[in-house]
């Protein structure tokens, strides 16, 4: 069976007046259906725009320098405008960070979902309105009719998030993007939508890209988890391999800052430093000015090596593969 | 308006006396003081101004002093050619404006984009009265297509005279709607590339792409309903200020409407005239904001009342 999605060293890239920021620089991973993949970096890491170079929707001057995305065996870094389009929002969706700014402010709800339908199928309003009605039911709104007639500012920030959602159900895609959706929201509503998506993923079978910055959120969520330092992917495996036994000194250090990891009253862990400048990225390993095991031969840059089955690391200094204990962390 | 009518007042009062415009030389002490007895002229301000403000509360704002009839008649019968002349002004600086101020934000590195903003700082800079005259050089003088003066032939609808039904209208309606407007539409194309450029960069509209919708509809529904709040705002704005000091254009091109009138006014110092003019402009302005605050309540549902739930 081919993967939901296939994405083999894909390279984004954004000229600037400054030179060539790499965004995302040689990132391959794939998504089986049904599956969910977190995403895990911090800001500037290259996964939201890993992202929307899946969707093709990279603002110019960004472009794709090279690699592939392949989406059911179909290529899309070559596919024409209108073939991105049809796929986009019907076969593959996306869910932005901010509810507060996915609404249009002006439009009502209803145009917003409406037009997303008769955007890839052919049909009456009636029809596509009680496609709407039914979608925004099952993500949890009460009286659907009635706030379809709604503006987006006569909503909590929860209920655009779960509109936004259910605006990216409409057509029952094949993979949804989520670009850290609930960081905006309260933490029990945020815990509400993760399990609602869970619960979708695993019923209809849709592949789920999370990206988030929160380790804690992919932790319950994901299958597998990817985490992305500078562009390039450090470390990918199975979630609870990766969480429990991290081998790469960057994602060690990712769990160590989530507070609950640490024992009570002790300071959380702080990676020294701050992640390099895009456009001035060192040779070798990107993260080995920040890094307590750097030492020379981190001059040349690791390869993505598969340490343990299913689990792969991009480190030359990788930790051992067993249980991570809290003193470990600090060391 | 009350504040209004007393600066008016007080500011026309200052500038000098009429009567020594209105009397001619040769007349003797005697007929002077029988003219300004005629005419209110020899009371103190303060009592003039009282009279005034009764009068003008009945709708009597007095009677002109050079033409002998009514000020507001006068103001009246000429405000349908100002505002026809203004309203098409704005009309066509908006539909010129718009669609070439989004096409440079939402391309703004192209070639044609660029052109468009050049055009746009001529556009600002070039003074209205020599635009006028250059205008009349080309399409009245050297071409000959389009007369140079006046309204022409006009219409009568619902008993007023228009010429925009006609196209004779048009052809005298033509060159001093395009000066009036040239500025304005400048004005407009900076407004919606600047909008343009913010709007486009909103998340809603990188999520109506994702959503799929055809480029058309994300430009013509998602960024224009968008840009069209504060274009409104100053449009209404602007047009205010078009009906009420289209004077230079409406004096080059000898365009019978309200400006022209004032300035002949002012030249006589004809204060019924020159007060009710101002009186009315105040009154026309107050309506426009009004309309745009209720177009803007249509355009933007964040500002509607009494609908938050």
């Amino acid at each position: 069976m081919t993967a939901t999605l296939q994405v083999e060293n894909l390279e984004t890239q954004f000229p600037t007046r400054d030179g060539i920021v790499r965004a995302v620089d040689g990132v391959s991973f794939s998504v089986d259906a049904g599956e969910i993949l977190g995403l895990v970096g911090e800001s500037g890491s290259g996964k939201s725009i890993t992202g929307f170079t899946i969707l093709g929707l990279i603002d110019p001057p960004g472009r794709i320098a090279n690699g592939s995305v392949k989406f059911k065996g179909e290529e899309l870094t070559t596919a024409s405008p209108e073939r991105l389009r049809s796929l986009r929002g019907s076969r593959i969706a996306m869910i932005f960070q901010d509810p507060m700014m996915t609404l249009n402010p002006v439009l009502r709800v209803d145009t917003q979902m409406i037009e997303t339908v008769q955007a890839h199928e052919k049909v009456s309003e009636k029809a596509a309105r009680a496609r709407c009605i039914e979608t925004l039911q099952s993500v949890g709104i009460a009286a659907p009719e009635d706030r379809l007639k709604s503006y987006p500012h006569q909503f909590s920030g929860g209920m655009r998030q779960r509109i936004a959602i259910a605006t990216a159900l409409l057509h029952k895609p094949d993979l949804i993007i989520a670009d850290e959706p609930t960081t905006a929201l309260d933490v029990t509503i945020q815990g509400q939508i993760l399990y609602e998506m869970r619960k979708l993923c695993r019923d209809t079978g849709t592949a789920l890209i999370w990206i988030t910055h929160d380790l804690s959120v992919v932790a319950g969520l994901a299958d597998r988890i990817m985490v992305m330092y500078a562009g390039k992917i450090v470390e990918t495996g199975a979630i609870d391999t990766v969480i429990e036994r991290p081998q790469h000194p960057y994602t060690r250090g990712l769990i160590g800052s989530v507070p609950g990891a640490m024992p009570r009253g002790k300071r959380l862990f702080q990676i020294p430093g701050m992640a390099p400048a895009p456009l001035n990225l060192p040779p070798g390993c990107r993260f080995k000015a920040r890094c307590s095991r750097a030492d020379a031969v981190c001059d040349t840059m690791p390869e993505l090596l598969e340490l343990n089955p299913g689990h792969r690391a991009r480190c030359h200094h990788p930790f051992d593969a067993k249980p991570l204990s809290p003193a470990e962390v600090v060391s | 308006m009350a504040v209004m009518s007393v600066l008016v007042f007080v500011g026309i009062y200052m500038i000098g006396d009429p009567l020594a415009i209105l009397v001619s030389p040769e007349a003797t002490e005697l007929d002077r003081e029988a003219i300004a007895k005629s005419l209110g002229l020899d009371r103190p301000m303060w009592e003039q101004y009282l009279t005034f403000v009764t009068s003008a509360l009945q709708g009597n704002f007095g009677k002109s002093f050079v033409f002998g009839q009514p000020a507001i008649n006068l103001i009246l019968e000429r405000m349908p050619a100002t505002l026809e002349l203004a309203l098409i002004a704005t009309f066509m600086s908006v539909v010129i404006g718009v669609p070439l101020g989004l096409y440079a934000g939402l391309r703004h590195e192209t070639v044609a984009a660029r052109a468009i903003m050049a055009g746009s700082v001529l556009g600002f800079s070039l003074p209205n009265f020599w635009v006028g005259l250059m205008l009349i050089m080309v399409f009245a003088v050297q071409l000959g297509w389009l007369p140079a003066s006046g309204r022409g032939p006009t219409m009568e609808v619902l008993g007023i005279h228009v010429s925009f039904l006609s196209l004779t209208g048009w052809k005298y309606l033509a060159l001093p709607a395009l000066t009036l407007g040239l500025s304005k539409c400048a004005l407009i194309i900076r407004l919606a590339r600047a909008t343009a450029r913010e709007v486009m960069l909103m998340d809603y509209v990188k999520f109506a792409r994702a959503k799929g919708l055809s480029e058309k509809r994300v430009i013509g529904v998602h960024i224009l309903k968008n840009i069209m709040v504060p274009i409104t705002t100053v449009t209404g704005l602007e047009l205010g200020s078009l009906i009420a000091f289209a004077v230079i254009t409406e004096t080059i091109f000898s365009w019978p409407g309200m400006g022209k009138l004032l300035i002949d006014s002012i030249v006589h110092l004809d204060r019924p005239v020159v007060v009710a003019y101002l009186i009315v402009v105040v009154f026309l302005l107050v309506i426009i904001s009004l309309i745009v605050d209720i177009l803007y309540s249509v355009l933007d549902p964040r500002v509607r009342l009494g609908e938050a739930k």
